[in-house]
Parts: C-alpha cells; structure tokens; sequence
C-alpha cells in the first residue's frame, strides 16, 4: 500500500511518543529505585541508574524491616504466587465443568441455574464488599488462603468464555463420540478437554493476571502479614513513608512496585500471543 | 444451545455443583445481606439494629457527600473512558500502518494491561510528590501553581491521569486486533479512492470499528467505576475532602473505616442497580454480535 514519506515519519514519532509515555514511568521508578534515599530526596526522580541495586533489593527481597512489616518481599512474593495461581486454577477448573454442563446437557433446572451464574455478571465484588467480608468472616475464613482465593472465583466471567467456546465445537464430534459408546465424563476428558488446551492456557493467562493483581479484596481479607500479597506490600510501604520523621525510604518503595511488577508482566509478554488471542477472542 | 445433547439425569448437576455452590455461599448470601441491611439502622454500637424501610436510601441520596461523590464518579468516568480510548485508537491506527518495527511497538505498547491498580497508583502519586516528583515542579515552573494536595481539580487531574494511563494497553490491544480484522481489499480499494489518510480514516476505518469502539467504551466505564479503587486508594485517597472519591471508594470508606453498615449497604445497592443497567446494555449488544 502506498505512504507518504511524511507519512511514515509521523507514524514512527508518535509510536515512540507513546511507547514513551507507557514505559517512563516506570522507567524512572526502577531508575529511582537503585539511589540511596539520602540521594533521591535531595535530587529528586532520577532517569539514570545508580549503584545500589543489589542493596535495596537485597533488603526488600530478605529483610522484613524494609518493608516495614514482618514480612519480606520475598514471602509477599510467594503469597501473590499462590493467589495468582490458585485463581487461575480454580476459576479454569470450575467455569469449564459448569460450562460442559450448561451446553452439553439438558436437564431439569438447566434455565435457572444459568441465570444465577449470569447474575453474578452483573454485581462485581467491589460493590458487596462488607456483606462479603461478612460471611468469610462467619465462615472462619478470614487471614486464609482459602478466604482469599474462593469469593474471588465467584464471579462467572470463565464459565461465559468457555460456554463461548463449547458452543463453537461442531455437534459432529458429540454424535461420533457417542457412537463409539464414550459417556459423559469420557467425551469430557478424552475429547473436549484435549480440543480446548489452547483456550485453557489463554484463560489461564488473563486470569493469572487478574489474580496476581487483585487489590481490594487481599487488603480486606488478610488483617495479618504473614498472607500479605506483593500489591497489598505496597500500599503499607508507601502509607509508612512519612513515619518516624526520618528521610522517606522512596528507592525501597520503588523497589517494591517494580518487582510486583515484573512477573505479570513478563508473562504477558511472554506469551503474548496466546494472551492477545485469549482476551480479544472471549471479551467479545 | 447444541442439537445434540446428553440426556442425563445427575451429571449436570454434578459438573455444576462447584461453581453453584461457590456463587451460593460468596456471592448470593452476602448479594442478600446487602440488600437486607440496607433496610436497617444500626445504633452506635452496633449492638441492635431497627428495619426502617428506605430511609438509608433517603439519607444517601439526600446527602450532599453521595451527590458529590456521584457527579465526580461520572465526570472521572466519561474522561477517562474518553481518553484513554482516544489516545489508544491513535496509536491503534498508527501502529496498523508502520511495517517496520510493528511487532516491537506492539509490545511496546500492549504490556501495561499487567500492571496492577494500585502500582500505577504509587507510580503516578510519585511522579507528583512534591519532595521529588519531576512533574509536579515542572508543572509549577511553567506558572500553573499546581497543588494537588489542596486543590480539587488537581487531584482529580492526577487520578484521571494515572487511571488513563493504565488503560490504554487494553484499548490498544481491541483496537488493533480490530484493525487487523479488516480485510485488506476493503482497505486497498479505499487507498485507491482517496489519498488523504484522515479522510480515509473517518469514512472507512471508522465506521468499521465503530462496533469495537462501543463494546470498549462499556468495558472503560467498568473500569473506571470499580478497577480504580486501587488506584484512587493509593494516590490521592479521596482528598482533598472526599473530592475523588467515587462510588466505589466511598462504599468502602463508609463501611468499613467509618462503620455505617446500613448507609454503605443502601451505596451497594444503588451501585448493583447502576451496575446491572449497565452490563444488560452491554449483553443487549453483544449478543446483536456486530462486528468486522
């Protein structure tokens, strides 16, 4: 196709501009985070790395004081990794078993049971927080992972995106299977299993994500440290900064936004593709 | 639904069990308890609580801090779904065109989708801390007085800026996939017609993407309705008095740091309305299931 020479200069300026916008920051945060605390609050921000990288990330990784807990980033680390993968999971497990029931078979209170899981689209968690942290309460779930991990499942978005899927499956394979004589769990496991790995592995993705990401509820749920999440890490890091009218620790706190950071986002750009696919292919 | 189905009598429920069971316990119940205690008042202690009818509802609706709190959520909302679509269907048409480096700029442009709330938060409050922060005195050199710690507008600035940023990855990612979608003789045929590239973009691209542009702008107002929490917990939390607070985050400040359960639970029931309104739109439409 043709373009101008203008044309395609423009293009390249404003892509760089934008790549610009979405990285400085948190170029400028990593940056700022391998000063000494002296040096960044008399200099400010900084754009060039220093030399104390190891150190400050030494500290925050292994030693609880930095993050001004009783936990090491290092243990919030570990937490994030388990919430992260215990959604993911979870979620994948439960929406495609709900879904194979909702689309393969017909069965008495089939319409009903479909409408209570299209409800829970429409009241997110952040809307029913008190009640929900009610029950978790009364149920002796609070400061576990099981509390933590099983409200956040409720929500039926996976069950939508394999329902999606399921029905996209030709109707020949169920005819064939049957058949050869295979019955519900079998065509299940052998065939429609198999059939969706590419699928599972993108709703994996998103929703790793989504977990590792989840702020609202960890922040209510987990009253004690040791089951504190990197992302909740950051928010008493940054509410402890102006304590104690000592200089405010900005590269540890940096520090520890960057590697909250790092892992989701690697796997994004790892598996991009599989991810891209995933989002655009099921929010629709 | 399939033509060909099981006919079976407890497999379904045995496969639907877990997630019937799990929305049940976390999400009907406390769903109810919402819409219960919003009819009760609660005294001081906490100790007995009355049903009033809707007298919590009257109380926040009537309360000039809810009102403030809706018009500012609406206002944040509409910008930044506004922006942040703008900006990233600039970059979703420029990056369509270029052929080198398409694939860096890509990456480029699509990792901020993993970036949590409250770290783009932090990142944004830094950027405007008035110790160290860069843009804060850049702001103030060029003659703005800029202070977002006292000034209203400021903060709200801040938050829509942060909240714009964080999502224009997601933007960019449906836009370009869309983009992507059209197919290239639609595209040649309009090259051959019309030279000017923004002409060609308003009648050709446009209109085609106009169905990925709806559905995204539903998804941003989602999000800057309830993914913001974190955002607004960590960067402004609210100040300058309670002028950037949404719904959302004022749910929250209510019930669970000021402990008005029966006024925090009349707030989630007036968000679930608002809410279900909404996401019936957006299921109206996508089940319509335009797209190119």
């Amino acid at each position: 196709m043709y373009q101008s020479k203008w044309r395609i200069f423009t293009n390249h300026t404003i892509l760089v501009l934008g790549s610009l916008f979405m990285i400085l920051p948190v170029w400028i945060a990593f940056a700022s985070s391998t000063h000494t605390r002296e040096y960044i609050f008399q200099n400010g921000l900084q754009f060039w790395p220093g030399g104390e990288f190891f150190t400050n990330y030494g500290a925050i990784l292994f030693d609880a004081e930095a993050t001004k807990g009783r936990v090491t980033a290092l243990e919030m680390l570990f937490n994030s990794m388990v919430l992260g993968l215990g959604f993911a999971i979870g979620k994948v497990i439960i929406s495609m078993m709900a879904a194979y029931a909702i689309v393969y078979f017909r069965f008495k209170l089939a319409v009903p049971l479909f409408w209570i899981i299209f409800s829970t689209l429409l009241l997110p968690l952040e809307v029913r927080i008190v009640p929900s942290y009610e029950v978790v309460a009364n149920l002796g779930l609070l400061n576990s992972y099981t509390g933590l991990i099983l409200p956040l499942i409720a929500s039926a978005t996976g069950t939508f995106f394999f329902r999606q899927f399921y029905r996209s499956v030709p109707d020949e394979l169920l005819e064939a299977a049957r058949l050869d004589g295979a019955g519900p769990l079998r065509f299940f496991i052998d065939i429609l299993v198999p059939l969706s790995v590419t699928m599972i592995a993108a709703i994996f993705i998103i929703m790793f994500v989504v977990g590792w990401n989840q702020y609202l509820w960890p922040l209510l749920m987990t009253t004690d440290d040791q089951l504190y999440t990197i992302v909740i890490g950051i928010k008493q890091v940054y509410n402890s900064l102006y304590e104690g009218g000592q200089i405010p620790q900005f590269p540890k706190a940096f520090a520890l936004t960057i590697m909250a950071s790092v892992p989701p986002v690697l796997v994004v750009v790892i598996f991009q593709r599989m991810f891209i696919k995933g989002l655009v292919e099921t929010e629709k | 639904m399939k033509r060909v189905q099981f006919e079976h009598s407890a497999v379904p429920y045995l496969f639907i069990a877990p997630q019937i069971l799990i929305i049940c316990i976390f999400f009907l119940w406390p769903a109810a308890q919402a819409l219960y205690q919003s009819f009760l008042l609660e005294d001081a202690f906490g100790m007995s609580s009355q049903f009033v009818w809707f007298r919590n509802f009257e109380d926040v609706l009537s309360s000039s801090s809810w009102t403030r709190s809706a018009i500012f959520t609406v206002v944040f909302s509409v910008m930044v779904s506004v922006l942040s679509i703008a900006i990233s269907l600039f970059l979703a048409v420029r990056a369509d065109e270029v052929i080198r480096g398409a694939k860096s700029y890509k990456t480029l442009l699509m990792w901020g989708y993993a970036i949590a709330p409250p770290v783009a938060g932090l990142l944004g409050i830094m950027m405007f801390n008035p110790l160290m922060g860069d843009l804060y005195k850049a702001f103030n050199s060029f003659g703005f007085e800029f202070n977002h710690i006292e000034n209203a507008n400021d903060a709200a600035f801040i938050v829509i800026l942060i909240a714009v940023w964080k999502q224009v990855s997601v933007n960019f990612i449906f836009f370009l996939s869309g983009l992507q979608g059209i197919p290239k003789s639609v595209q040649e045929a309009a090259t051959l017609d019309c030279k000017s590239p923004e002409r060609r973009f308003w009648t050709i691209t446009f209109p085609l993407l106009a169905p990925t542009t709806f559905f995204l702008l539903v998804i941003n107002l989602t999000y800057a309705f309830f993914e913001t929490f974190g955002i607004i917990d960590v960067s402004t939390k609210g100040a300058p008095g309670g002028s950037t607070a949404t719904l959302v985050y004022k749910v929250y400040v209510d019930g669970f740091l000021g402990a008005d359960m029966g006024g925090s639970a009349a707030q989630s029931v007036l968000l679930m309305i608002m809410v279900s309104v909404l996401t019936v739109f957006q299921f109206r439409f996508i089940e319509r299931k335009v797209h190119y």
